[in-house]
């Protein structure tokens, strides 16, 4: 009980809006895919990569930032974001679960229609 | 599934014809025996539709969509307010956009169900609504598969 009112806190704070908002640009998603295997990295890290300034990658890791999907740990002077799957993991459970509650409307669609 | 994506698309071959799904999608009261919801009266594009959801454990919430298009025997679609507290007035709820799709194929119809907007809801609303990790959901789900089972 204490856990799921946690989470819906935590999904309240970020809501799907934003998250379908962060997710839907080219470099914030190439940006997720590569924290997304665990390792933190730095700005400079993640800028050094790209074709972009550290100042739009910056900007594209506040937005995740915002959404929840990373979150920014301070090693001394720097900043290093970490990516936390919580709530895509979210989202993708939920979406599950309502393609599911489809595909149970439809089977019994499916066995009205056809008796 | 792309987690980007907010669209569910569901497609379903039914062997019936085209015009026996029309009405088990349009008719309200066929509607209302596979959907789980008892409704006040008939669909009538442009309109309000209110009724009571009758799936097993959530007999509480109401049913309100409004009708956005009815062209025969080819598409279905309305706006599903998304109604989780009998408290609330359910106009005022966020909704997403059910679409049912019917071709006719050599064995019957092929239906094509969408439903998207989900970027209109509060994250947790329908988590909320059916509580996913809840034990009691599960037991549900298994009676209605029996129910499903043993009524085919």
């Amino acid at each position: 009980m204490l856990r799921k009112r946690r989470s819906a806190v935590a999904a309240k704070r970020h809501p799907r809006a934003q998250l379908f908002a962060a997710l839907g640009d080219q470099t914030r998603l190439s940006l997720v895919a590569r924290l997304c295997a665990g390792q933190p990295y730095s700005i400079s890290q993640l800028t050094r990569r790209s074709k972009l300034t550290r100042q739009a990658i910056t900007k594209h890791l506040r937005v995740l930032e915002r959404a929840g999907i990373v979150h920014s740990v301070r090693t001394g002077r720097e900043s290093r974001f970490q990516f936390d799957p919580q709530p895509m993991e979210e989202l993708k459970h939920y979406l599950d679960f309502v393609s599911q509650q489809w595909d149970h409307a439809l089977s019994r669609l499916k066995s009205f229609v056809e008796d | 599934m792309p987690i980007t994506n907010d669209r569910i698309e569901k497609r379903i071959e039914l062997k019936a014809p085209v015009s026996r799904v029309w009405r088990a999608l349009t008719d309200h009261r066929e509607f209302g025996e596979w959907f789980r919801v008892k409704l006040g009266g008939p669909f009538v594009a442009g309109q309000v539709s209110r009724g009571q959801i009758t799936y097993p454990g959530y007999e509480h919430l109401k049913w309100y969509a409004v009708v956005q298009k009815m062209d025969p025997e080819r598409l279905f679609s309305f706006t599903w307010h998304h109604s989780h507290d009998p408290n609330v007035d359910p106009s005022k709820e966020p909704t997403t956009l059910v679409e049912f799709r019917l071709e006719k194929t050599a064995t019957g119809t092929l239906l094509t169900v969408t439903e998207s907007g989900f970027e209109n809801l509060p994250a947790a609303r329908r988590a909320e609504a059916f509580p996913m990790n809840d034990a009691g959901w599960t037991e549900q789900m298994k009676n209605i598969e029996k129910y499903v089972a043993q009524t085919s």
